[in-house]
């Protein structure tokens, strides 16, 4: 997912570093006020470690072999705002020393591995984790699934940033200047391979980690309860809010593709032959173009609608699943010990 | 067969790891033509020609850029095998895996047909192409940069460009306890190696490797705790130094207006 320079325009890296700008400066005085002194230190020495994770070869059911990048293990650890400015560090390492990464891209692989990444992270562990002993299953689950759907969301943006390139940057010729692939190709390539592997390696070396933590080093996954309920919620819209607004980005690159994808186009594009089904398909289409505006309108409010029913359900279900989980927690009677119920105060 | 497999893969990606940075160390104090230079100069002429890489849109161009860069290198005592090997390893080969269906599925005029049917069209080669070459040209511009400037400068130069202080901050030290976690790391594996007799499976690996990660992560812990308190005993006050060794001299300027005056070039070529 480290995009090298040449897949994105110049203008989208510069748009990518101006997305992540914010976050940096908000990460960078989080971080000052929460940690004082400690910053520097505890920050180099986590963003050291995310770099050695990243090094791990993890063996896989089929014998082959996979990395991680362990942004939700710093999240869930050193907090969100700090693993922002601990996977910078490890992108800005990485696209010096080893070519990982472009440096006019660093914006975006930042969004994406350093923003996007620990924030939804954060937010998912959060919730599916709340009022849970250090040492429960259930926090367990949530630093798994944390893991699993950040990383998802980040080759989401990922894949974003490569599809909209065909549309915005082509030469007179159709050429595509950058990336060549638009959404509907580089959606299902990017997410599909991260779904199916790249996102069970990192849940699988998170799960690992924080297991062996839980046994061992509890101090360390408690250490980051927040104190500050407002801080929480600020941060549970943001993850929100960043998440909605990708999709309109898409949709609206989306709408260009399937209106380039006319029957005559292809013909005068040169392609040499029309697939007999399309032709058919083409017959029964009446196509009015004074209407097609009109209709494009009525199918992307549909479509921004349902982005948004969309989001509604998965953060309703995400909170009810917290909520049963919570009962469960409650209800069993070994979670009443008594050392751990200091930390909401 | 299968666990020891296993082993020597993690050990060899982690002492490669170091090699690669270590071996990058040397080079920067060779007397070459980038070494000689101001390191905020070449920060900010790597970054033009990054971006002059990024807006040219004509494939010679991009080659041409690209014969340029392998001529620094060699003014800059680079070995070409070397730089070759940095350059080419992995990156443009993956991307030019990744380009392959873009030379079939972009729409555009035939350029190889069989039947009736469009193989290649001109348009999928052309793009195809520009990715690769920029994708390398980009990739050996920062090549260039890490192999002939010291670590310490690119850090006070970051600092000169108002990156700030908490970044460059922990940018360096975090790039020196890389060096100590991987060895840690390392020692970790060759220890299991050394007391290893017959095969583990893959689960047992899996669960060890959790346990490896989560003692190092502890130990990263520990560790900044120390090296705070340290850093407090020698009058730390929440401000980070970078050794600044910045000196602008004739050569510098001359180097600038050079690069200055190809990148205008390139573009004016580019936009005629």
């Amino acid at each position: 997912m480290h995009i090298p320079d040449g897949y994105l325009s110049p203008a989208t890296a510069g748009i990518m570093y101006g997305a992540a700008a914010p976050f940096w400066y908000v990460a960078s005085m989080r971080v000052r006020q929460v940690l004082t002194g400690r910053t520097v230190p505890v920050l180099a020495l986590f963003a050291a470690f995310s770099f050695v994770v990243m090094m791990f070869n993890i063996p896989l059911p089929g014998g082959t072999t996979g990395h991680a990048v362990g942004g939700t293990l710093l999240a869930i650890t050193l907090g969100p705002w700090a693993a922002v400015i601990g996977v910078s560090v490890v992108l800005g390492i990485q696209a010096l020393f080893f070519g990982d990464g472009g440096l006019m891209a660093f914006g975006a692989n930042c969004f994406n591995m350093a923003i996007v990444l620990p924030l939804v992270g954060y937010f998912v562990y959060k919730v599916l984790s709340a009022n849970s002993e250090a040492t429960s299953t259930r926090r367990l689950v949530a630093a798994v699934l944390a893991s699993y759907i950040a990383l998802a969301a980040a080759a989401l943006f990922a894949a974003i940033e490569f599809g909209l390139q065909p549309h915005f940057f082509h030469a007179a010729d159709g050429t595509p200047l950058y990336c060549p692939y638009d959404l509907s190709e580089a959606l299902p390539a990017m997410m599909i391979g991260h779904l199916l592997v790249a996102c069970p390696i990192e849940a699988l070396a998170t799960g690992l980690v924080f297991a062996f933590l839980q046994r061992t080093h509890s101090s360390l996954i408690k250490a980051d309860v927040p104190a500050k309920k407002e801080g929480k919620v600020w941060l549970l819209w943001g993850a929100l809010g960043l998440v909605a607004l990708a999709t309109p980005i898409g949709l609206l690159a989306s709408g260009t593709a399937w209106g380039e994808w006319g029957v005559d186009e292809l013909g005068e594009l040169g392609l040499g032959f029309i697939p007999s089904g399309l032709e058919r398909f083409a017959e029964w289409w009446p196509a009015p173009l004074p209407d097609y505006s009109f209709a494009r309108m009525g199918a992307v409010i549909g479509y921004i609608l349902s982005a948004f029913v969309g989001i509604a359900l998965v953060a309703i279900l995400l909170w009810l699943f917290g909520r049963l989980l919570i009962r469960k927690g409650r209800d069993l009677p070994t979670e009443q010990s008594p050392s751990g119920r200091d930390a909401p105060v | 067969m299968r666990s020891d497999d296993f082993l020597s893969r993690n050990i060899s990606s982690l002492t490669h790891a170091l090699e690669s940075v270590i071996s990058a160390e040397d080079l920067c104090h060779a007397p070459g033509l980038l070494q000689g230079l101001d390191a905020r100069v070449k920060v900010a002429t790597v970054v033009l020609f990054i971006v002059v890489v990024g807006l040219v849109h004509s494939l010679p161009m991009l080659a041409g850029i690209l014969v340029l860069i392998l001529c620094f290198g060699l003014l800059s005592k680079i070995p070409l095998g070397l730089f070759l090997k940095r350059i080419l390893v992995f990156i443009p080969i993956f991307t030019a895996v990744i380009a392959i269906p873009a030379l079939f599925i972009t729409p555009g005029d035939p350029l190889a047909t069989v039947g009736s049917r469009v193989i290649i069209t001109e348009q999928g080669a052309r793009t195809a192409g520009l990715l690769v070459l920029r994708v390398t040209d980009s990739l050996s511009f920062g090549i260039l940069l890490v192999l002939t400037t010291r670590w310490t400068s690119i850090l006070a130069a970051l600092r000169w460009f108002h990156v700030p202080s908490v970044f460059v901050t922990v940018l360096g030290m975090t790039y020196r306890y890389i060096f100590l976690l991987l060895h840690t790391a390392n020692s970790m594996f060759l220890a299991r190696r050394s007391r290893s007799l017959g095969t583990f499976s893959a689960r047992e690996n899996r669960r060890w490797l959790g346990q490896a990660l989560g003692t190092t992560m502890a130990k990263a812990h520990q560790l900044s705790e120390d090296v705070y308190l340290a850093m407090l005993s020698r009058g730390y006050r929440d401000e980070g130094l970078a050794l600044n060794d910045l000196a602008l001299r004739r050569r510098d300027f001359l180097w600038a207006a050079f690069a200055l005056a190809t990148a205008s070039m390139l573009l004016w070529s580019n936009w005629l």
